[in-house]
């Protein structure tokens, strides 16, 4: 089977269908009143997987992990930690532990006794909290800053404290609520291979929340898209880029064309799509539609070749003149301008410094791409 | 990682500014140096001058009477005997005594009553708080006087509290309230609760309670969270609070004259007495210096706490 993407680390239990998941979200609806934040959410995430909820605020992913934490219970259906059931055991309890978005460090003690604070609560020895307390400083690098008070850090130090005080514990479970969301984008991007390490390192299942998708694309193992309280998609990041399976998801995540449209004719395992006004586009995939109905060919402007000059055969080709275009450097992205009216977004990567094929705008232009280069959405 | 923030928090250097503003800044500054100058310090020079004189049948009533003339002569004959009074008199070190006994006690009962106030309009749903705090300070649109004189209808032994006691069989004898410390520390907690449960309010509405979530997250039962976290967090609103209710309690006259009976000893009825039955000016002003030599020490720990709480909010 082709594979979609590159992978980061040989790491799949999902697809083991004797392999237990270790957190199971079943059937879990959350109400405040008559907002209802989660509705009807199960899920399995694995142990030592990094899991990534993403989504809009207001999508119901804090709500889901506030429930893991214990911080509020579901209204209906069970959440269940390595088989146990979690309805109940207060926060104090649970063997999983948090990092707050606002990090949440406790302005009155130094950095230190902030990352000792929850392992004196279980009663640890002293001199093996004081070793512990070492290490987590190394791990973080904040060892010359253990004895100042929270606010006497950076932003990017306030944010190593916090996590090594949620890790502090070896817990089973570390939640982080948008760990990187306080921090500039330099920092974010340095910040996120260091949380990958010290996850793979450690050992531990991260649950992570966040409304960037590039940071649950780079970090994650598995995604779970939300939207108003549902999963719409949990898969890997290749497969929620390269192969999503609704309209939501694929515009939530990148850029992306959408050609709506009717199944025309079947092909084989694909099919033929009559756009409004005409032309027709060709899939390799989406055999399983009925002829007639509505679909959505979506395709990423990245697979998508743009011409001054009509290429030579070939199904897809569709013609227009550039309306915008933006020069990023690394690539170009065209605007086009179709027949029809339809705006589709074609990027091309500056491969060599001189364009062979230089386009201005309003030149005439032929955009293509392959039959197996989009996905057709049905919903 | 460089840390370059402690860099840049330095001040902007001020802009370079014209005489005029200059001048008119300096002028700012001094309008609250001038009124304590005029309102406290001239006052307070003139009632420690008197402390210094001798009690006199005339108007005023002690001598000297300083004249531009007799300046010299006047200064001659200041001297510190009215303190040598004070310390002989052993009923001037027990009013001190007992007033900041019951001042103390008043002040922990009132932290106790406006601790969970406090607490609980700061966790109250934010569209209430206007309303809450409005409600703690609406007993001060009524007379201080008239409020206090009520509590006596309340307390006294055929007063509605007895009354209600004995109708609901709780009790078969009037309890004796009225002319007691008891009824002294109702008076008090009573009369200084806002100026307890503001401070303390500021102090804990300010706190993120994502701080007791994570002390929880981490293993800390509710309790345990209250003692490690939001108290520590809250101290400068408990010490504000402690010294805005101790300070005046100890000068307090009204709530002992109208409550505590003839025999409680406070200082603030003392003074009173010396005062207005007795006419010795010079004895009372003594009286009232050395109160606040006293109370100059928990002012100086407010003031202090002040200043903590300031460079933590930054």
């Amino acid at each position: 089977m082709k594979s979609l993407g590159s992978i980061r680390r040989e790491f799949s239990p999902w697809t083991d269908p004797d392999a237990k998941p270790y957190i199971v979200v079943d059937k879990v609806t959350k109400r405040f009143g008559d907002f209802t934040a989660v509705n009807n959410l199960s899920l399995g995430i694995y142990e030592r997987e990094f899991f990534a909820l993403l989504g809009a605020s207001g999508c119901g992913k804090s709500t889901l992990l506030r429930m893991l934490a214990g911080f509020d219970e579901p209204t209906s259906g069970r959440i269940l930690l390595d088989g146990q059931d979690l309805r109940g055991i207060p926060p104090y309890k649970r063997p999983v532990n948090m990092m707050f978005q606002s990090y949440a460090l406790f302005p009155h003690m130094t950095v230190e006794q902030n990352i000792a604070f929850g392992l004196k609560q279980e009663g640890m020895p002293k001199p093996e909290i004081e070793a512990r307390v070492a290490d987590m400083l190394k791990l973080v690098k904040l060892t010359q800053f253990a004895k100042r008070k929270p606010h006497q850090l950076s932003g990017g130090q306030r944010q190593r404290v916090a996590l090594a005080r949620s890790v502090a514990k070896r817990p089973k479970v570390l939640l982080l609520d948008e760990p990187l969301g306080a921090l500039d984008k330099k920092l974010r991007e340095e910040t996120q291979f260091e949380l990958m390490d010290l996850q793979q390192n450690l050992g531990l299942t991260f649950v992570i929340v966040t409304h960037d998708q590039e940071e649950a694309m780079t970090m994650a193992d598995r995604i779970a898209i939300l939207d108003k309280g549902e999963v719409m998609q949990v898969a890997t990041p290749p497969e929620i880029y390269e192969a999503p399976r609704s309209r939501y998801v694929a515009s939530f995540v990148g850029n992306i064309n959408m050609f709506e449209g009717k199944v025309g004719e079947k092909r084989g395992d694909g099919l033929a799509i009559a756009l409004p006004g005409g032309p027709t586009i060709l899939s390799e995939t989406g055999g399983e539609v009925p002829v007639g109905s509505d679909v959505a060919f979506a395709i990423r402007p990245e697979k998508i070749a743009v011409s001054s000059r009509q290429p030579a055969g070939g199904a897809n080709v569709l013609e227009g003149e550039v309306y915008d275009l933006a020069y990023l450097g690394d690539m170009t992205v065209y605007h086009v301008k179709l027949a029809g009216g339809q705006v589709v977004k074609a990027s091309a990567l500056n491969a060599s410094r001189i364009s062979e094929d230089p386009l201005s705008w309003n030149d005439k232009a032929w955009i293509s791409f392959r039959p197996d280069a989009g996905v057709v959405l049905t919903r | 990682m460089a840390d370059t923030s402690v860099l840049a928090d330095a001040a902007p250097r001020p802009a370079p500014t014209s005489l005029l503003t200059a001048v008119l800044n300096r002028v700012v500054i001094a309008v609250p140096y001038l009124w304590l100058l005029f309102f406290f310090l001239i006052p307070f020079i003139i009632v420690f001058k008197i402390s210094l004189s001798q009690t006199a049948i005339a108007m005023p009533p002690y001598t000297p009477v300083f004249g531009l003339d007799t300046l010299w002569e006047a200064l001659g004959e200041l001297s510190f005997d009215n303190y040598l009074w004070l310390t002989e008199d052993p009923l001037y070190f027990n009013a001190y005594i007992s007033s900041v006994v019951i001042a103390a006690i008043s002040t922990f009962l009132t932290l106790l009553v406006g601790f969970p106030i406090a607490y609980g309009m700061a966790r109250a749903p934010s569209a209430i708080r206007p309303t809450l705090l409005m409600l703690v300070i609406l007993p001060f649109w009524t007379s201080f006087l008239i409020r206090v004189y009520a509590w006596i209808g309340i307390l006294k032994p055929e007063g509605l509290l007895n009354q209600l006691l004995m109708t609901l069989h709780v009790i078969d004898e009037p309890l004796v309230i009225l002319n007691t410390h008891t009824a002294i520390f109702i008076g008090i907690v009573y009369s200084y609760l806002p100026f307890m449960i503001l401070p303390l309010y500021s102090s804990l509405e300010k706190m993120d309670y994502s701080l007791i979530e994570a002390a929880q997250d981490l293993g800390c039962p509710p309790i345990s969270a209250f003692w490690k976290i939001t108290f520590p967090l809250s101290l400068p609103g408990v010490v504000a609070g402690c010294m805005l209710v101790f300070i005046p309690a100890v000068g307090e006259f009204v709530i002992p004259d109208l409550l505590g009976g003839s025999q409680t000893l406070m200082i603030g009825r003392t003074l009173w007495n010396e005062f207005f039955n007795n006419r010795d000016w010079p004895v009372s002003s003594a009286v009232a210096v050395i109160l606040l030599l006293l109370l100059i020490v928990p002012i100086m720990i407010f003031q202090n706490a002040q200043a903590k709480a300031q460079e933590q909010g930054r």
